[in-house]
């Protein structure tokens, strides 16, 4: 395992969530599924972060963010969609103003349905997502010294 | 008596000491750091070598920078904390050690100034008001040091027959106020926090990444190093046990820092000056006057 699978920082948006799945994601941060463990840290900071949470859906005022959020940040990147909202527009699909999932606007690696999503399911994405981190890590290596 | 090549010479072997074992010992203290301050939150915390993998990630990232220039003057801090730390481990100038070790915050502000972000500029400004509050008490500090021990050499600490603990017992204190500021430890972490959110994102690192910000967090460990040093040198004296009880004293003075950060909510600037200075003032005066009647 490399170091990039060690110690994958989070950043987590909140597109048009109901909060459900924001308190979900904030819940494995907390002692009784304590994250940290992992070595994940919720940053706040795209630049910071490699794995990039977002929960509900996109719609016409946050698409420009969360594109905005997913270019700032450095590569290796991973993108997981939190949520039924994130994944597909949920309950508010065929609201006037969604859009739909996120993978409407940038590249989602992860799907973590639910609604809302559990802690556990949470964790499982990350765990799957960090895989994808690895893979994406060495293809940069990679490409740095073919470069 | 020395000569002065001689000096520089062991001066410097001191900074490549420093710079090889520093980085290891700050690692492993800011590993301890995340695994108590979870423990006193009731979680597990992450594993010991935490910080090293944090440190190895952000060097495989890609190169992405808004200035291009962080990364150099990231480096000029790193010099300067491995210079400040080699005068001190060497046994050199307390005085000097200091000076040199605030040069390096001046260049993480520079860092932090040259990315022209609103975030990293105001948390560059807040570091700018870190340094005036925290640089009284240092100076008085090591003035109190060299009025107890007669030199500003910490060499000499080991041919004292009593500690200079004993005759500097406010200057400590206030010293340890300080500390927390120093360290960017809550609640006087203006600029940058350690955890997760604060209102300015992160900061003066905000627009920092890969290798820039590795070197931030291995200027953070050689700092917590030296720091710590500048504590357990207090409690030297001419008796090779005096420096177990050093890194004794040390490690209680990390534990006190973790605790306060865990246990504090963060001030605002005005009220950390106003304390800082007040403290120096105070303690440091005070020390200082005790010394001159002693
Ligand atoms: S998936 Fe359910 S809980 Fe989560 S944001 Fe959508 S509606 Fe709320």
């Amino acid at each position: 395992m490399g170091y990039a699978s060690k110690s994958p920082w989070v950043i987590h948006y909140d597109g048009s969530s109901c909060n459900g799945c924001d308190i979900e994601v904030l819940a494995a941060l907390c002692p009784g599924f304590d994250v940290e463990r992992f070595g994940i840290i919720n940053t706040g900071n795209p630049k910071h972060a490699d794995i990039f949470l977002v929960t509900g859906s996109v719609n016409e005022r946050n698409i420009a963010v969360v594109k905005q959020i997913y270019e700032q940040m450095v590569e290796p990147k991973v993108v997981i969609a939190c949520g039924i909202c994130a994944c597909t527009g949920g309950i508010f699909h065929d609201c006037y103003n969604v859009i739909g999932g996120v993978d409407k606007v940038i590249p989602v690696d992860v799907y973590a349905p639910g609604c809302a999503v559990r802690p556990e399911a949470i964790i499982d994405a990350v765990v799957q997502g960090i895989g994808i981190l690895e893979e994406k890590s060495k293809a940069l290596q990679a490409a740095k010294k073919g470069a | 008596m020395w000569l002065i090549t001689d000096k520089f010479l062991f001066t410097l072997l001191g900074t490549v000491v420093f710079a090889v074992l520093a980085p290891i010992v700050g690692c492993l203290l800011a590993g301890l750091e995340r695994k108590v301050s979870a423990r006193m939150q009731g979680r597990v915390g992450p594993p010991l070598l935490q910080p090293y993998y944090d440190v190895r990630k952000l060097i495989a990232k890609d190169d992405v920078t808004v200035s291009g220039v962080d990364g150099i003057y990231m480096t000029c801090a790193l010099i300067f904390v491995a210079f400040a730390g080699g005068i001190f481990f060497s046994g050199g100038n307390l005085l000097m050690s200091a000076f040199i070790v605030t040069m390096a915050a001046l260049f993480f502000i520079m860092a932090a100034y040259s990315s022209r972000s609103p975030f990293a500029e105001l948390g560059a400004g807040r570091e700018s008001l870190q340094v005036m509050s925290y640089e009284p008490m240092v100076l008085l500090m090591a003035v109190c040091f060299f009025m107890a021990s007669g030199s500003f050499n910490i060499g000499e600490a080991f041919w004292l027959r009593m500690p200079v603990i004993c005759y500097t017992i406010p200057a400590f204190i206030g010293f340890l106020f300080v500390l927390t500021i120093k360290l960017r430890k809550s609640p006087f972490d203006l600029s940058t926090s350690h955890h997760a959110h604060q209102e300015l994102v992160r900061g003066t690192t905000t627009e920092m990444s890969g290798k820039t910000l590795a070197k931030v967090e291995i200027m953070h460990w050689c700092e917590t190093v030296l720091f710590l040093g500048w504590a357990g040198v207090f409690f030297i004296w001419g008796n090779p046990v005096s420096i177990v009880i050093a890194v004794v004293v040390a490690l209680a003075t990390w534990f006190l820092e973790i605790w306060i950060d865990n246990n504090f909510a963060r001030v605002k600037w005005q009220a950390m000056l106003k304390w800082a200075w007040i403290v120096a003032l105070v303690c440091g005066g005070i020390n200082i006057v005790l010394l001159a009647f002693i």
